[in-house]
């Protein structure tokens, strides 16, 4: 293994470390923090069924967005599904041999990069024309954006302009996966650096924004059924409250 | 009239040119010591608050999972941004939804996340200030916690529950808004939001029984404290006295009459709003809503049902039992609580009550749906009978009706402007400006339709409008109660056994 495969391996192993441990232990505090009122946002659904299907719908559709914005909809929606068959087709360096339906997708995966990538220009646009939204930008939103974009255009790149030694690199990966480091990490600079962003975006998704993807499951106003009249709804903390009840 | 600018009627929907600020108006007075020690908080701003206010919102977070999830999740997309009446009506990007989450969200962020302890600069993250604290207590209290924004959020983030959170903060500090915790002592005290006594409600009810009978030429009961009756009637202390809500009023009691089902109201529990939502205290709500759990055993009787009133409709509906319950001891043919409007339209469907249409012919009417009755609780059995049923009576009981333009009703109805704790004359400014979008609306079916009367089943959305309609030039008598147009239409006497 050659000296810069060894700080990609090692960059990776701790990448890979930081976004599980990061992301299950919000996980685990989003799960643990009680919800103590029914706050579902109305009309609502009535059954844990129907909870499913709205959030499946906000999850899939962005149905609230959808409502409330059209462009934003439109380039936030490219952009997203565009990611999920781009990081679908990716699984092929991951798995040998090649699952059929990751085959099968492989086209739509290669051309959705241009609707990820399109979609991500025109959320920045946004930001940075919109006044609304140029106020309520930080700069870890605009560095997002570069980031997410950057791994975009460095991907689409390999794609379609300058090939890499992918063959390689598939090897390196799943030598990775099953600890075997006898192969080394084709040195193609685009490569590097789609690497390198890839690595920042795993190690800043659970201190970021990018919660929203978890969180949006967690969220009481989509996720509660609408029975509060039915059933008592009763938090832990707020159960211990009923003791010193005058009656 | 006042020092402000009321602003005029837009021809298209436009979305406002930021203007930093112009609402930065130091908020409302702030409470006394009077006012906060009784609901367990200090007097005024103590020492070292920064730190306090800082651990509050950690302690917060951790008991409130919609805190912590919508403090990490906002991605700032931007599509809330213009969906707050506030903003539309003032212009202030602190006044945006997520502006004015973010408010608190760079604080939580520098205290309590990776990135805000060690860059705050890249995600905005800042210290805990005075400066911070004076734009907590200005805009917190322009927000009136519609809910409108969470409609519109694709991840549901409800500014109600950042605003409440921050008021919370701010009373556990010491820094509580005078109208809102007054209210609540007294509430928690005397019984009701006006500190009405028990002798001066009964007597101020007697005169309703004699009014009723001036009117109909019958006798109709208003009773309180009426032990063994069926139904406990919790309804908005403003019923009892301000105008229009006192017509609604005895038209609940000429559908009790008509109906003939015993009722009573309670002296103890005479106030069905509880404010202490508006300030984000669980304890406290929980206190005012066993009071009514308290009556109903006392009194005995079967059913709850309450006023017309929005965010008390939210807090019985949806919180009640969470607070109160369970009430096994009452009837479990009927739903508790029940809503005035569930309780008339169960009778009318039911044929127990019969309408006189023609009586409302003097009326073009439409229908304003209050926040906390539309985005935060239900009517009826099925989701969204919070629009149908009040919409029922209102065609049963009228020949002319029109809906506002579907963006402004349902589910993305516009705030009246004062509630959330709003409804306090030193926030007049920021009233009068939130309820453009709403005056907005009904100006157009005034100028489409020949509307001549919007009805309302809130208290706060009742005393707004009588406020703000003259400074967009119209009548301050085009609010009406729900229950008065029902009321009117009502056959009285009808065999109904």
């Amino acid at each position: 293994m050659s000296f810069l495969s060894i700080l990609y391996a090692i960059l990776f192993y701790a990448a890979t470390i930081l976004l599980v441990a990061g992301l299950g232990r919000k996980i685990a505090q989003y799960a643990r923090t009680p919800a103590p009122l029914k706050i579902p946002t109305m009309p609502a659904p009535t059954t844990q069924t129907g909870v499913v299907l709205r959030v499946a719908t906000e999850v899939v559709f962005f149905r609230q967005l959808f409502k409330s914005n059209k462009w934003i909809w439109l380039f936030g929606w490219m952009f997203h599904m565009g990611l999920f068959l781009v990081l679908a087709r990716h699984l092929r360096y991951f798995t040998e041999p090649v699952w059929a339906w990751v085959v099968l997708i492989q086209p739509f995966g290669k051309y959705a990069a241009f609707a990820m990538v399109a979609g991500l220009a025109g959320l920045w646009g946004r930001r940075i024309l919109v006044e609304r939204i140029r106020y309520i930008s930080a700069p870890s939103d605009h560095l997002m954006l570069a980031l997410l974009l950057g791994i975009g255009l460095s991907g689409m790149s390999m794609t379609f302009v300058s090939h890499v030694d992918i063959v390689g690199l598939k090897a390196f990966l799943l030598g990775l996966m099953r600890f075997d480091w006898s192969h080394s990490l084709p040195s193609d600079a685009l490569l590097l650096i789609h690497l390198l962003l890839v690595a920042i975006l795993m190690i800043i998704f659970p201190i970021s924004k990018l919660l929203h993807a978890p969180g949006v499951f967690f969220s009481p106003t989509l996720n509660q059924v609408d029975n509060a009249r039915e059933k008592r709804h009763l938090a832990p903390w707020a159960a211990g409250l009923d003791a010193d009840r005058a009656e | 009239m006042a020092d402000f600018e009321t602003p005029s009627f837009r021809e298209y929907p436009t979305i406002p040119v930021l203007q930093e600020g112009i609402m930065n108006n130091g908020g409302p007075f702030v409470a006394k010591p009077a006012h906060n020690e009784p609901l367990g908080y200090p007097g005024e701003l103590v020492d070292g608050w920064e730190d306090k206010a800082v651990a509050k919102l950690g302690d917060l977070a951790s008991r409130y999972r919609s805190l912590q999830v919508f403090l990490d999740s906002c991605v700032k997309c931007g599509a809330c941004t213009d969906k707050c009446h506030y903003f539309q009506g003032t212009h202030d990007p602190k006044n945006m939804p997520v502006g004015r989450q973010d408010l608190l969200r760079k604080v939580y962020r520098r205290y309590y996340t990776f990135a805000g302890k060690y860059f705050p600069k890249l995600v905005g993250a800042v210290d805990m200030t005075k400066e911070v604290l004076d734009d907590w207590y200005t805009y917190y209290h322009q927000c009136s916690q519609c809910r409108r924004c969470s409609v519109f959020c694709p991840y549901g983030i409800d500014t109600a529950e950042i605003s409440m959170a921050a008021r919370e903060i701010m009373d556990h500090v010491g820094l509580g808004s005078k109208y809102n915790n007054e209210i609540i002592v007294k509430a928690q005290t005397v019984g009701n939001n006006l500190g009405l006594p028990e002798p001066a409600l009964v007597d101020t009810l007697e005169g309703l029984e004699e009014d009723l009978l001036d009117d109909t030429g019958l006798e109709i009961k208003v009773p309180v404290d009426v032990h063994g009756a069926d139904v406990l009637l919790v309804t908005p202390s403003a019923d009892f006295f301000a105008e229009p809500h006192i017509d609604g009023l005895m038209g609940y009691a000429k559908v009790f009459h008509a109906a003939g089902i015993s009722w009573t109201l309670s002296s103890y529990a005479s106030e069905a709003a509880n404010f202490s939502m508006f300030i984000g205290s669980y304890e406290n709500m929980k206190k005012q809503a066993e009071r009514i759990r308290k009556a109903a055993l006392d009194l005995g009787v079967k059913r709850l049902v309450v006023g017309e009133c929005g965010h008390a409709w939210r807090v019985a509906y949806s919180f009640w039992n969470t607070l109160a319950g369970p009430f096994d001891f009452l009837d479990p043919n009927y739903p508790v609580p029940q809503h005035i409007v569930e309780f008339t339209h169960q009778l009318h469907t039911a044929g127990a009550i019969k309408f006189d249409k023609e009586a409302n012919d003097d009326k073009v009417l439409t229908f304003h749906d209050s926040c906390n009755v539309s985005r935060a609780s239900r009517m009826g059995d099925k989701p969204g009978g919070q629009y149908r049923l009040p919409r029922d009576l209102l065609r049963a009981s009228a020949n002319k009706f029109v809906d506002m333009p579907r963006d402004t009703i349902f589910e993305s109805t516009f705030c009246c402007g004062g509630g959330g704790g709003l409804l306090t004359d030193d926030l007049m400014e920021v009233r009068v400006k939130g309820a453009l979008p709403r005056m907005e609306a009904l100006n157009h079916v005034i100028q489409e339709n020949g509307v001549t009367h919007m009805a309302a089943i809130c208290a706060i959305c009742k005393t707004q409008f009588a406020k703000v309609l003259p400074y967009y030039g119209m009548g301050m008598d085009q609010i009406i109660s729900l229950h008065q147009v029902v009321g009117d239409a009502l056959v009285l006497g009808a065999p109904n056994e």
